[in-house]
């Protein structure tokens, strides 16, 4: 059995930056532990730019991002295991971890990071009727095959779901010569950011069908055609407005799902709402000295607030290996209101310092009051022109707010104010 | 010039070719699809049923009882999960009560052992999420699970080991009895042997009568499932089928030995080889399990598919010799329970029939063992790194979901039967099978097959001509 202070699973941007943030504040005994072949994960096939706009105030590529953070772990000579995927991790910390050169390992770590990411929701989880033939993917599968084996997937798409990776794919395909005929998104808004559906779509005069789904996909060995039906607000379809498109071609963008299987076989409490862990504000989960942060605890928008919270994770796994398990004096943090989730789930009172509360709305609202009740009494209001779930919201509570609390903390949202 | 050809590369023509592949006779499969396990028997339940619920005296009856005794044996020779995980059928009022005891006896009388009539405390108790609207149960510990496609594909591969030839894309266009059968496909090719055996599923009306024997039909019904993760898994841990009423046996919850929960199938006719699910049929699915089970975890859905079950006009299995043409066989309308009747199938056309046709001398070195015989993920960290020490391609995991590595993909590119796409690789090895459902796993075993083949990733097909995964370079 190996020994580290720290070991990480994942050297996508989170376990990149926990790792930097890790070595900064005192461990140097740490182990990144990566599937693929090289460090960056996803970022690496995200080609296009926009990346970095709020942390480092220029455009970068993914790659370029994740290489400013693959340089700051090479500098500092920080361990890292590639083409290594973890097996399986236990509550007392071991991970077991494969791969060619040195078999089946086990690693002992006094504290561990979860830096896993997360997976894409598949055509399977939606139940989406028709046939099952080649053309059917997932937005992030094209994304792979377009931008790093560098093949196109098909001409004529029609795309479910206006996540993200769909809107950037919708553009992404239409520059290598496709024809995107459609994307079409369930809900009456769209799950992506704004900038995406302008850059993306309006740009390049893409159809956004809003309420709208896929009834049907046709095809014999290659999709054919689908069927799209506009939704009721029980997102049933509707009989009558059925449309029919030909297509060679269906990317599925229909959100992102935490990759918590290891944390689960680990015992780590969930969140059902998230699908990440439930953590207090350090991003430490019920599993004392198991860390979470980016992707796999929740689904952020921008790679910028990812580096963000996993500085804070590292930063915290440091100080739990420098100074030992810390005793808590923990407080539930619930999500009101409006709002679909809140993270950290738990505030640890004993902390000190300012706790930054991270939410997404349930639906668009406008003219809107965020409020933070410590029972019945508001520590904090903040209104709101607009609030939609595409973009994650964050308040600030001070560490004299904080002190104050006696009861639960609930974070909600009030309509039309 | 064979002496045997078998017509249909699925479980009961995969598990007559084995059973022939123990003679020293000269035998050969032909199958009109690119990979073997195409049609029924890569989409049903897979359910080893313990033999209640076919009239006594039917075919179905005798072969059903047989083949779920053999089971156990031929997977484990084979290599193939399987798993004796009993079976419950669930009584809702008391008039299904009573069908349950005419079950009960009907099964004794076909010679199933052990079946017992259990009270809603006791099926409570073994099955906790079992609607507390079900009133009772018959037990049936013989009842099993297998993997069908696994089964059909072991078989094949253990039967060319031991000599039997395929021939995939052999679509039969013609059969002409001269001295021997002579058998031409689509493309122009053909085989010449002295008996043949049509297991051509939902094809084997077709393919009787390019002999003159129009003795039977077959019609197809569909059926559509939705299959759940893993991390449901121990939602049932015994097959929980409703009791059968005039209009069919309804829909069943089972677990699958892969570990998943499996809910269908619907019964719908089709006049044609139709696998598409429908909105109504999935729905159905959704809201007859939900009469089943309470909080059925159908949020971790990971995919949902059809298959078409051939039936035939007799309403019980045919298996016999021809009236039209000594020498030529049929094994049609092998409906449910056909996959637990395959093993007993197998030993009566190979052993009675063909037997009585040809001189048939049992081989000397028939290995009935497939290798290798252990699931690579299930091995202790010792044995995994013994097998990566001598094949580092077993370090490296390739579908995440499954923990499914590139030394088994390219195992199953390499032996019998090989694969040679997507869902063949999918098939053999379950990469792909996943929670992600190939989203990340799937360009890279698409490179792994071109590189086994030595062809361009444009190439590669999801499931043969047709379904190329891509269209292009980009620019």
């Amino acid at each position: 059995m190996k020994n580290y202070d720290i070991v990480i699973i994942g050297g996508g941007p989170a376990g990149l930056a926990a790792a930097v943030s890790a070595y900064d504040n005192g461990v140097k005994s740490i182990l990144i532990l990566e599937r693929d072949e090289c460090l960056g994960g996803i970022l690496n096939q995200c080609i296009h730019n926009g990346f970095g706009l709020t942390r480092f105030k220029e455009s970068m590529t993914g790659p370029e991002y994740a290489y400013k953070f693959i340089e700051e772990v090479q500098k500092r000579g920080i361990e890292v295991s590639l083409n290594t995927t973890v097996l399986s991790l236990t509550k007392d910390k071991v991970v077991t971890a494969i791969n060619s050169q040195e078999g089946v390992t086990l690693i002992k770590a006094k504290a561990v990071i979860l830096a896993m990411g997360c997976r894409e929701r598949s055509r399977g989880a939606l139940n989406v009727a028709g046939a099952r033939v080649a053309g059917i993917y997932s937005a992030g599968t094209a994304q792979k095959y377009v931008n790093v084996k560098g093949y196109l997937p098909g001409k004529d798409v029609v795309i479910l779901g206006s996540g993200d990776i769909g809107l950037i794919m919708a553009r992404r395909m239409t520059l290598e010569g496709a024809k995107v005929h459609a994307v079409c998104e369930i809900m009456p808004h769209s799950s992506g950011l704004k900038r995406n559906i302008v850059q993306c779509l309006n740009d390049f005069d893409i159809p956004l069908y809003l309420s709208h789904t896929i009834t049907r996909i046709d095809g014999d060995k290659r999709v054919t055609g689908v069927e799209i039906s506009a939704v009721d607000s029980d997102k049933k379809p509707i009989k009558g407005s059925e449309k029919y498109i030909k297509c060679d071609t269906v990317l599925f963008s229909v959100g992102l799902i935490p990759e918590n299987e290891l944390s689960k076989e680990a015992g780590i409490r969930l969140s059902p709402k998230t699908k990440g862990a439930e953590v207090y504000q350090n991003r430490e989960t019920d599993v004392s000295g198991i860390f979470a942060c980016g992707n796999v605890l929740q689904v952020h928008d921008l790679v910028d607030f990812v580096s963000e919270e996993s500085e804070l994770a590292g930063k915290s796994a440091s100080e739990y290996v420098l100074n030992g398990e810390a005793e808590k004096n923990a407080i539930n943090c619930i999500a009101g209101a409006n709002l679909s989730y809140v993270l950290p789930q738990r505030i640890d009172k004993n902390a000190g310092g300012s706790v930054t509360l991270f939410f997404r709305t349930s639906g668009v609202f406008k003219n809107c009051k965020i409020t933070v009740q410590d029972g019945q009494k508001t520590l904090l209001e903040i209104k709101k022109r607009v609030a939609v779930p595409g973009e994650m919201e964050r308040v600030n509570l001070t560490e004299d707010k904080i002190k104050s609390i006696v009861g639960e903390l609930t974070v909600g949202l009030e309509e039309g104010v | 010039m064979f002496d045997v050809a078998v017509i249909g590369g699925g479980v009961i023509g995969g598990l007559i070719l084995r059973e022939l592949s123990a003679y020293d006779i000269k035998i050969c499969l032909l199958e009109k699809e690119s990979d073997v396990a195409m049609g029924q028997s890569k989409a049903n339940s897979g359910i080893v049923h313990a033999g209640f619920d076919a009239k006594p005296d039917s075919l179905k009856a005798k072969f059903n009882v047989l083949g779920n005794r053999l089971m156990p044996q031929i997977t484990k020779e084979l290599g193939v999960k399987y798993k004796n995980n009993g079976s419950l059928v669930l009584a809702f009022s008391q008039e299904e009560m009573k069908t349950l005891e005419e079950l009960k006896s009907r099964g004794e009388e076909n010679g199933v052992e052990g079946l017992e009539i259990i009270s809603q405390e006791e099926l409570i108790k073994k099955e906790p999420n079992v609607s507390k609207k079900a009133i009772g149960a018959l037990y049936a510990p013989t009842g099993g699970i297998v993997c069908p496609y696994e089964l059909t594909l072991a078989s094949i591969g253990n039967a060319m080991d031991n000599g039997a030839e395929l021939f995939t894309k052999f679509d039969v266009c013609e059969i002409k009895k001269d001295v021997d059968f002579i058998i031409t496909a689509e493309d122009g090719r053909q085989i010449t042997a002295k008996a043949v055996i049509n297991c051509a599923g939902y094809g084997s009306q077709k393919i009787a009568n390019f002999i003159g024997d129009f003795s039977f039909t077959v019609g197809g019904r569909k059926g559509e499932y939705i299959l759940l993760d893993r991390q449901s898994g121990g939602f049932a841990s015994h097959t929980l089928f409703c009791t059968p009423t005039k209009k069919g046996k309804g829909i069943l919850v089972s677990p699958t030995v892969d570990g998943n929960i499996l809910l269908g199938p619907t019964a719908e006719e089709v006049d044609f080889d139709d696998r598409t699910t429908t909105s109504n049929g999935l729905q159905s699915v959704i809201s007859k399990a939900n009469e089943m089970c309470q909080g059925v975890p159908h949020h971790t859905a990971i995919t949902s598919f059809a298959g078409v079950r051939a039936y035939s006009d007799r309403h019980d299995f045919i298996i016999e010799e021809s009236k039209v043409q000594k020498g030529f066989f049929n094994c049609a309308g092998i409906e449910s329970p056909g996959l637990t009747s395959a093993p007993a199938i197998a030993k009566h056309v190979a052993g009675e029939l063909i037997g009585k046709t040809l001189n048939l001398k049992k081989k000397e070195n028939f290995n009935p063992i497939r290798k290798p015989d252990y699931f690579f993920s299930e091995l202790s960290v010792e044995e995994k790194n013994e097998i990566i020490k001598k094949d580092p391609a077993y370090g490296r995991i390739i579908c995440r979901c499954e923990q499914i590595t590139e030394g088994e993909i390219i195992r199953a590119l390499t032996e019998n039967p090989r694969a040679t796409d997507i869902d063949g690789v999918k098939r053999r090895t379950r990469a792909g099978m996943g929670r992600c459902q190939g989203g990340f796993c799937q360009p890279y075993v698409a490179e792994i097959i071109a590189r086994v083949n030595g062809t361009d990733i444009e190439t590669v097909t999801k499931n043969g001509k047709g379904s190329e995964l891509l269209v292009g370079k980009t620019k």
